[in-house]
């Protein structure tokens, strides 16, 4: 009966209805998926990663702000008004939001702005010598953000040259450029960099300088490490038996395979760079004033927590968000480049 | 033979290692041998007996301790312009073991195979080098789509025959294929060595075939070299290398070889080969522990002792 059965269903299809297909070698080769290079392929999976992007947001932002912010309110960051000195934030339509002008001196809030007949608004208020704080903190921001981003570029520079020598040529160069580097990581930071001030004038290029002086080492150690493991690689020797170049070695092979690794290591300097000027501004030894960066600014803040709060607090928030975000977005790029990192 | 021209000439090759605090590897001590134009070498040993060390050597990416070797007469390790360089790199070629690490994972494959076309200036618009690539594709088995993708798109073995296509870019005479399928499937492994067979059918080219699965290499080789502890100890044709293996190296790497035949199986006996002088095996040797090769019939070499030769010769059937 079964039998019968399975007889006639092969009956309903009749031969005709089907073609034989040819088999094709090639065709065995073809590859259907879209071809993807490092940089799209990274972005794909950075994409993904939302507090990535949401960083990469705000950090565009506050480039933005940084850049074009004091046009916004049209006011300088130098000019100062003793009359309007020490005004809190208002903002007209956000004075639910604490925008209001109001400040606590001794009991009752009291608002400044009726107090010395000011009729501008502030969107951040005044500081003590009655500049605007709108146009200082994206003026201070787009400071730190120069020495970050300076930093961390010569770091890489530096580190990538001397790390990539001192790995590529190997042996003896190596022993010596790793025990000078040694002796370098092995004077205490602060040390050189408070003798750096103490020497050269106070200022945005004393600080980078200060700054990379040691900054580089940590940098070259990666890429040192990188390069070791990339050049006994077999496409690295495969080029070699063609007669390759060192610097076509060098720069077709050896970087583009550290270069997410560079990347990487810079995201996470250019917070650390920002986070060491303010640190090196706070206890003084940062840039001078009237410069401000977001250091400075902390450092004449905090001076009036208790009646101003406005002052060290805004700086303070933009502070952490550019950290938080750089961090975030490196966190997603080591992700994004190597996957396998990902826990 | 005899009347055959040699290609290559490896005389007392040694490469030696060191690693610190005054030790030294001698990965390769003291090795010579012949390879004739358009014949198959094969070079078999078990792992770390200096096989890879050999074919790198013999290539220039290590600098030679001792000896020489002689390309069409010319020591490859004394070429000290650039132009030489460039000379010789383009008529010996290799091909690397691992499919998985010997591709550039930045280039597109279409760049690695025209990277010795760009180094040598072979092409001489861009639409020649692209066309070269594409036949080169072709006569590996890929297509010209391929050209614009990475490597990483691709598998083990279609990996490997990209390889193969980037060292046919120069056009070279001499390839050293060092253990070229070690890292394949089976099922890829008759399909790259069936192309390298193909291909040195049609470009007359000489292989150093550098492996350790002896049923492969049979099957490729003209000839085949044992090599044992940085040292050859059997050199000979390679049907009556497997007939008659004198050495008892050689036939305890014979006696290792499983066959899908399970009576076979059943009986078969490993034999163990026990080094008479006794050195520590691993570690570097000393000099005088392996003898020389010496000739017991027309082209049958075996690593022997004066004393060991009547004894090898009545072994001969």
């Amino acid at each position: 009966m079964a039998e019968q059965n399975s007889n006639a269903k092969a009956e309903q299809f009749d031969s005709s209805l089907f073609q034989p297909v040819e088999f094709n070698e090639q065709a065995g080769e073809r590859i259907a998926g879209k071809s993807l290079n490092f940089w799209q392929d990274a972005w794909t999976r950075l994409r993904k990663n939302k507090a990535a992007i949401l960083s990469l947001v705000i950090i565009v932002i506050i480039a933005l702000l940084s850049l074009f912010g004091p046009m916004l309110s049209g006011r300088d960051a130098y000019t100062q008004t003793i009359t309007q000195a020490k005004l809190p934030p208002k903002i007209t339509g956000l004075e639910w939001a604490g925008f209001d002008g109001m400040a606590t001196l001794g009991e009752k809030p009291i608002d400044f702005y009726e107090t010395k007949q000011v009729k501008d608004t502030f969107w951040f208020g005044t500081d003590h010598l009655g500049r605007d704080l709108w146009s200082r903190i994206w003026e201070g921001t787009r400071i730190s953000l120069f020495i970050g981003l300076v930093a961390a570029i010569i770091d890489v520079l530096v580190g990538v040259t001397y790390g990539g020598i001192s790995a590529y040529y190997g042996g003896r160069v190596d022993n010596i450029m790793q025990r000078i580097a040694e002796i370098l990581t092995g004077i205490p930071n602060l040390i050189l960099i408070i003798l750096f001030i103490l020497i050269l004038e106070p200022g945005i290029t004393t600080i980078i300088l200060a700054m990379t002086i040691t900054g580089w080492i940590g940098m070259s150690r990666l890429v040192r490490g990188q390069i070791l493991k990339l050049k006994n690689q077999e496409f690295v020797l495969a080029a070699r038996t063609l007669g390759a170049s060192s610097a076509r070695l060098v720069f077709k092979h050896l970087i583009p395979n550290t270069l997410g690794t560079i990347i990487i290591s810079l995201m996470f300097t250019i917070p650390g760079a920002i986070f060491f000027e303010a640190f090196l501004s706070f206890i003084g030894l940062g840039l001078a004033p009237p410069q401000p960066s977001l250091g400075t600014l902390i450092n004449e803040g905090y001076k009036e927590l208790k009646t101003f709060p406005y002052l060290l607090v805004i700086p303070s928030t933009i502070l952490v968000l550019v950290m938080i975000s750089f961090n975030m977005l490196a966190d997603g790029l080591r992700d994004a480049f190597d996957p396998r990192l990902r826990r | 033979m005899e009347n055959r021209n040699k290609l290559l000439e490896v005389k007392n090759l040694k490469q030696h290692f060191n690693i610190g605090r005054g030790r030294v590897v001698k990965a390769v001590d003291g090795l010579s041998f012949d390879i004739y134009e358009g014949e198959v070498l094969g070079l078999v040993g078990e792992s770390g007996c200096g096989k890879s060390t050999t074919g790198r050597s013999i290539i220039g990416l290590y600098d030679a301790t001792d000896g020489e070797v002689l390309f069409k007469g010319e020591n490859v390790h004394d070429k000290k312009s650039r132009k030489e360089k460039l000379k010789f790199n383009r008529s010996m070629q290799m091909i690397f073991q691992d499919p998985y690490a010997s591709l550039n994972p930045r280039m597109t494959v279409g760049d690695i195979i025209a990277e010795g076309i760009d180094i040598h200036g072979l092409a001489k618009s861009k639409d020649e080098r692209n066309n070269r690539v594409y036949d080169l594709l072709e006569t590996v088995g890929l297509t010209k789509e391929h050209a614009s993708r990475y490597p990483h798109e691709f598998s083990g073995g279609q990996r490997q025959r990209i390889g193969i296509a980037r060292a046919l870019a120069v056009e070279p005479d001499f390839i050293i294929a060092d253990e070229p399928i070690s890292a394949l499937d089976v099922s890829i492994q008759a399909q790259v060595v069936n192309l390298m067979k193909q291909l040195q059918r049609d470009r007359s080219l000489t292989y150093l075939f550098i492996a350790h699965d002896l049923s492969m290499v049979k099957y490729i080789s003209d000839r085949i070299g044992v090599m044992y502890q940085g040292h050859l100890v059997e050199l000979c044709d390679a049907d009556r290398l497997y007939e008659n293996p004198v050495h008892a190296y050689t036939k305890s790497l014979l006696s290792a070889i499983p066959l899908p035949d399970p009576e076979h199986e059943r009986t078969r006996k490993r034999i163990i080969y026990d080094r008479p002088t006794g050195g520590a095996v691993g570690k570097s040797s000393e000099d005088s522990s392996i003898p020389p090769l010496r000739e017991i019939e027309p082209g049958h070499y075996v690593s022997m002792t004066d004393a060991e030769l009547e004894a090898y010769q009545a072994q001969l059937v």
